[in-house]
């Protein structure tokens, strides 16, 4: 029991701050901006558990970001049409009828059911066809990286369906609340800081299970897991499916908190940005994970707010710091000082 | 219990194996030896569904096994070592063994926790005499304790039977002689297949020998009759026994 307490008690502590301190500390300009590092945090969560446990480098998680997105900022824009009206970009590009496919997203349910199975169901799809034919390493990366970019040239040529380069935007209100009022975004970031907390010890407990187990050693010997009798390709692709499903939450998170979605945000580049947040964090371990993509997130909008084109060079320049000089992150330093205190 | 009929391996146009007939019947313990490139590995390879052969047929226990997937023939009780041993170094030898025991679970069911030790783990600890490093993490193993601890993975799937990929290369006087042992005890209730370079190893642990040559088998016998073969000592020391003299002379 007590070495359960012990265990917990980091994790007790940051979900202390984030859910008590940060929302009576932080002006609601700031409490936004978590909340947006929160939403990055729960797709890292997803790469540290495909990439750091399972071994696959997944370039593209912004696909399954992106659908999720997509999916809910489809419901939002439905809601303030009206029944019978039409969103507003649909209007200005002369669509006159809804789009069939846009009919389920009325529906609150099935639009947060498909921004979190849809992408589901594609890494599965994906999954099946890539790791059976074991497809793996480099090779894995640069195809979920050029399903990234073909996604991106997708939305914007589809112009009436889907807002096109602009994406979709001006979104008032969720569930019958005032988007714009400070209560729904503390309401927004209290929800989403609760969704990563539940998927952080969710995700801990899985990859500390059997499977977890079976999962590394299909990252350090997938053929060696294939002649003891398990299907590799089926453990991953489970995992790459899990991954994708957080993904899809966090996108469909990000909507209502940041009041937008376009192609912008979930192509080749944001998706490697969440790579190299996770890298800079500590891929092996989950908190790793999240910390990275908190302290990139945040790290970005403070050096933007400075020098607006010193960014791009000055996360490139962490990450071959990060890679050279410490392979596992902030957390392996982390572990690394507790080690030291505790011999 | 394993048949091989006319099995065929190409690589490229490179004839592996060429035409192998093998029998080994339940309970046998059957070394497999051979000159480099011989085609032992290969052999093994095609058992357990890495390697596809081009014609021929391999059943085992009225099963055929050609075609089918390499976990799938796992699954039907076939195990394996590698030449070069694969442990998951980041997993304790316990963990390892578990892993290894599991791998008729459901997916879904691995979700939980590990609960103490199952039976099968624990008989093959206690085979292989790794109880004690039974919480350590397999990355700290000697060479040899990783090669036993492959087997006792082996061992906790319960395998009818057990291909081996020289499992004594490497080792010292010692450890040969306490896996000869462990060899011996497992041959007492299990098919095994050894394949084996060492001729002094062989002598001490083997009883049936079947020799590979270029594909093809060579010989089959008793080790005695084997090593007393003269066509068996030609491919081995690479020239007739009437030239040896003048070949230690050079």
């Amino acid at each position: 029991m007590r070495d359960l307490i012990r265990r917990n008690l980091p994790f007790a502590a940051v979900a202390v701050v984030a859910l008590v301190a940060a929302p009576l500390l932080l002006e609601p300009f700031r409490l936004g901006l978590l909340a947006k590092y929160l939403c990055y945090a729960i797709v890292a969560l997803g790469i540290g558990l495909a990439w750091g446990k399972g071994g696959m480098l997944t370039l593209g998680q912004g696909v399954f970001f992106g659908l999720g997105g997509y999916a809910m900022a489809m419901y939002l824009k439905l809601t303030e049409a009206g029944p019978g009206g039409l969103p507003d970009f649909m209007v200005w590009s002369g669509v006159e009828e809804l789009p069939a496919l846009w009919a389920p997203f009325a529906s609150p349910v099935l639009a947060l059911g498909m921004a979190v199975l849809g992408p589901m169901a594609l890494a599965v799809v994906l999954g099946t066809l890539v790791f059976r034919q074991r497809v793996r390493g480099a090779y894995f990366a640069i195809l979920t990286q050029a399903l990234a970019a073909a996604l991106v040239i997708l939305l914007v040529g589809q112009q009436g369906l889907t807002g096109g380069t602009n994406g979709m935007t001006n979104f008032f209100e969720l569930f019958g609340r005032d988007l714009a009022e400070d209560s729904t975004q503390r309401g927004l970031y209290l929800v989403t800081a609760g969704v990563l907390g539940v998927l952080y010890l969710a995700t801990r407990q899985l990859v500390n299970s059997r499977f977890g187990r079976l999962l590394v050693a299909v990252r350090d010997g997938e053929d060696r897991v294939r002649f003891l009798g398990y299907d590799p390709a089926l453990v991953k692709t489970v995992t790459f499916a899990i991954s994708a499903g957080m993904a899809g939450l966090a996108g469909a998170l990000f909507v209502p908190v940041v009041g937008i979605i376009s192609p912008a945000l979930l192509g080749v580049v944001p998706s490697l940005e969440l790579v190299v947040a996770v890298a800079v964090g500590g891929r092996h371990a989950l908190a790793g994970a999240v910390l990275g993509a908190v302290v990139m997130g945040y790290a970005k909008t403070a050096f933007s707010e400075q020098f607006a084109d010193g960014w791009l060079y000055l996360q490139g320049a962490l990450f071959i710091l990060v890679m050279t000089l410490a392979p596992k992150g902030i957390a392996g330093l982390l572990g690394r000082v507790r080690r030291a205190r505790t011999a | 219990m394993l048949e091989l009929r006319d099995v065929r391996v190409e690589f490229d146009g490179y004839r592996a194996l060429d035409g192998v007939d093998l029998t080994v019947p339940e309970g046998e313990l059957r070394f497999l030896i051979g000159p480099n490139g011989a085609g032992k590995t290969t052999l093994i390879d095609v058992i357990t569904g890495l390697t596809r052969p081009v014609a021929g047929s391999v059943r085992f226990a009225g099963h055929d096994l050609v075609g089918r997937k390499e976990h799938r023939i796992v699954r039907l009780g076939v195990g394996r070592t590698f030449q070069t041993s694969v442990v998951f170094e980041e997993l304790t030898v316990l963990e390892n063994l578990d892993l290894a025991a599991g791998f008729r679970s459901p997916l879904w069911t691995l979700a939980r926790r590990r609960r103490g030790v199952s039976e099968a783990v624990a008989e093959a600890l206690a085979r292989t005499g790794l109880e004690e490093l039974a919480e350590r993490s397999a990355g700290v193993l000697s060479h040899g304790q990783r090669q036993w601890l492959e087997i006792g993975m082996l061992l906790a799937q319960r395998p009818r039977l057990l291909l081996l990929d020289e499992p004594v290369a490497g080792m010292s006087g010692d450890e040969r002689e306490r896996t000869g042992r462990l060899l011996t005890e497992i041959a007492a209730d299990h098919t095994v297949i050894v394949v084996e370079h060492d001729m002094e190893f062989l002598r001490r642990h083997a009883s049936t020998v079947t020799v590979l040559h270029e594909g093809k088998v060579l010989v089959e016998g008793s080790v005695e009759q084997v090593s007393a073969d003269p066509r068996v000592q030609e491919v081995y020391l690479g020239r007739r026994p009437s030239d040896a003299a003048v070949g230690e002379r050079t």
